[in-house]
């Protein structure tokens, strides 16, 4: 084993680019559940913005159209799962599975001509001074322009949710909808506001992954980050800065596990490959061991179905 | 209106696909194909498809074929392979090793129908006959390949499970690769995926960024080669199961990231085996062919290989094709040194099905 080999450097610049694509799903995720709402979608939204960033970005060169159109479709497809669930009140558990089987369908079906081929991709952005330091240079600043605008959406989401008059009405409604509803707020538009927010990030991350992180569109390329991301959202228990904890850090093992092995380190590499999950599942006992603290994370009224005339 | 309209050509519709087997005089063959991951993959699982593909150009209506894309290896697969020995196929094949004991608990309780294993060793019914192909073939040329072509001397490989199968490659592909260039160290990475293309792209990039400059995945998405693509001509790799040809030259005309490949045909043998099952002839076997009989075949070389490299290649291909050379031919030791090829000897199956050792010069144990 020559653990000399790694390159802190390039380990850290190249777990920042891995970690993007959940922090983004995870983050959109951890707002439309902060609304009341469970949407287990993400997967399905994820893939629906691969392939639509990726045909975009194939059909007019512009790699940032992809990322934007990706982040409509995700929205847009995130609005059939709001209408079906706080409109029509179906169940947000199957709906949310339903996302997700329409997703792979559909994505498979939208990419099948556009296998193979490869898309212009986000140049690295050229930071003048910073980008010139040693070390962190190269570490931070010498990113393309997706990573950074995950960085300040965490910043955002945090801020937005602790400091403004419609964010405290978001959690408002995640809380207790009814409450909500008598003080006069309008619980269903805020959760479809909130269900559209979520699409657009997975939209997003799902358009990271094909445009950056793989450049090329292969069907099912997603592979279970949409779970990740929704794991991730119970990690952070519901809180922005934790999402970004726990995106790098489960983005952080897999890149790690993998220097290391390519390192020359062969035992335990499947025991940190799994850690991540096991630290989920062990943060989830702790949640629900605690009957107060449980009351202070999930958002209460978390998947239930809101009917106005009650 | 409309909806009446709708009804009827759904009606019209439904009649003709129910009515056309009710005309055959005989049913066709139905052979059915359980996928690992998506056909459109670009590797493992779509080669597989282009062999079902062939096989239903071959027989035309004499054959019907249906597959099932994506089944999950373990208790889900039993599943799927059930389901499709009650909707009626004669024959089943299974393309992923983890099929193999879902396939022998099927097997049992369907003695009409055939099962193929692909890539396992278990026929512990006599209606399951195994198949794979000598992949390890492939590899000694690509490892050769990769021998002369890195400059670092540091040459990786992307493994998907440590079974006989991946180890089986990473071994011929060291040995070619330090024949090829005494000085060469194997980096091995493993994946534990056949196809996540993210992860795939992680381990790659993982290999890079420690200087590892040729790298084959025995995984089966395209991600590795887009990652190798990033290093702009400095790093090398191969296409794997499936030609992957996007990658074989750059838009602006330079040669691309993918320098060779080892393409999986499965065609003849599909052909071969539904052939027999239809005329009468067919019995269990445990098959292992390779480049001699078409089914491993080395893609076309690009121009990023010098020319000496290509014609040694190709010395190497002609002589594993006619069956003069065996990959596996001694003095080889074992990892630990102890003799395992006298000079001269070659590997006998068995020993490589069952390869669980590496060879000498490779550093680093393998996961249980």
């Amino acid at each position: 084993m020559d653990l000399s080999n790694i390159n802190p450097i390039l380990l850290i610049a190249s777990i920042m680019i891995s970690a993007t694509p959940i922090l983004l799903a995870a983050l959109g995720e951890m707002v439309v559940e902060k609304s009341g709402v469970l949407n287990l979608g993400v997967e399905g939204m994820m893939i629906s913005g691969a392939v639509i960033g990726f045909i975009v970005a194939i059909n007019t060169g512009a790699p940032l159209l992809g990322f934007a159109t990706a982040a409509v479709a995700g929205a847009v497809l995130s609005l059939s799962f709001g209408i079906l669930t706080q409109v029509l009140l179906s169940n947000q558990v199957a709906t949310g599975l339903g996302l997700t089987l329409l997703g792979l369908g559909l994505s498979s079906l939208l990419g099948k001509p556009y296998e193979g081929m490869k898309a212009e991709t986000l140049p690295k952005l050229d930071i003048p001074v910073l980008g010139d330091l040693p070390v962190v240079g190269r570490m931070l600043f010498s990113h393309d322009i997706m990573v950074y605008l995950s960085l300040a959406l965490v910043v955002a989401v945090w801020a937005f949710l602790k400091y403004t008059r419609a964010g405290l009405i978001l959690r408002a409604v995640g809380e207790s909808h009814d409450s909500a509803h008598a003080l006069g707020y309008k619980v269903v538009r805020v959760r479809l506001l909130a269900i559209m927010f979520g699409g657009a990030c997975a939209g997003l991350g799902g358009a990271y992954l094909s445009l950056v992180r793989v450049p090329q569109w292969t069907e099912g390329m997603t592979a279970g980050a949409g779970w990740i991301a929704l794991a991730i959202v119970v990690f952070a228990s519901w809180r922005a800065g934790r999402v970004l904890i726990g995106a790098y850090l489960f983005g952080g093992i897999t890149v790690l596990q993998l220097n290391l092995q390519a390192a020359g380190l062969t035992w335990g590499v499947q025991y940190l490959s799994m850690s991540p999950y096991l630290i989920t599942i062990l943060v989830l006992v702790f949640i629900s061991s605690n009957r107060s603290r449980s009351n202070h994370d999930a958002p209460a009224t978390l998947g239930r179905t809101f009917h106005a005339t009650r | 209106m409309i909806r009446r309209t709708l009804l009827a050509t759904a009606a019209a519709g439904l009649t003709l696909a129910l009515g056309a087997p009710a005309m055959a005089q005989d049913d066709p063959t139905k052979a059915c194909f359980v996928y690992v991951g998506p056909i459109g993959d670009g590797g493992w699982t779509y080669q597989h498809h282009q062999g079902a593909l062939a096989l239903q150009e071959e027989y035309g209506d004499a054959v019907e074929i249906a597959y099932q894309e994506s089944v999950p290896e373990g208790a889900d697969s039993e599943r799927v392979i059930t389901q499709m020995a009650l909707s009626g196929c004669d024959i089943i094949f299974t393309t992923s090793f983890g099929y193999m004991d879902p396939t022998n608990n099927v097997a049992a309780k369907f003695p009409d129908v055939k099962f193929e294993h692909s890539t396992g060793y278990k026929r512990e019914h006599p209606n399951v006959s195994t198949y794979n192909a000598r992949f390890y073939e492939g590899r000694a040329v690509v490892g050769h390949i990769a021998g002369k072509m890195t400059e670092t001397n540091k040459i990786g490989y992307i493994g998907s499970f440590p079974i006989p199968e991946v180890i089986m490659g990473i071994n011929s592909y060291y040995h070619h690769a330090k024949l090829a260039n005494p000085e060469v160290e194997l980096v091995v990475t493993w994946a534990y995926t056949w196809f996540d293309p993210a992860k795939e792209a992680d381990a790659a990039r993982a290999m890079l960024d420690q200087g590892v400059d040729v790298i084959t995945a025995h995984t089966d998405s395209t991600a590795p080669l887009a990652e190798i693509g990033k290093e702009d001509g400095s790093a090398w790799g191969f296409g794997q199961a499936s030609d992957m040809a996007a990658f074989m030259t750059n838009e602006d005309g330079t040669p691309g990231p993918r320098i060779a490949s080892i393409i999986d045909d499965w065609s003849p043998y599909y052909i071969k085996r539904v052939g027999q099952l239809m005329d009468g002839t067919y019995e269990q076997i445990d098959s292992w062919a390779g480049m001699p009989e078409g089914e491993v075949v080395i893609g076309e070389m690009n121009d990023a290989i010098p020319d000496d490299v290509k014609a040694e290649a190709e010395a190497l291909i002609a002589s594993i094709e006619t069956g003069e050379y065996h990959p596996f031919t001694g003095p080889i030791n074992k990892q630990d040194g102890s003799a395992w090829l006298a000079e001269g000897e070659t590997a006998k199956d068995g020993t490589l099905l069952g390869m669980d050792f590496y060879i000498e010069g490779i550093t680093g144990d393998i996961p249980n």
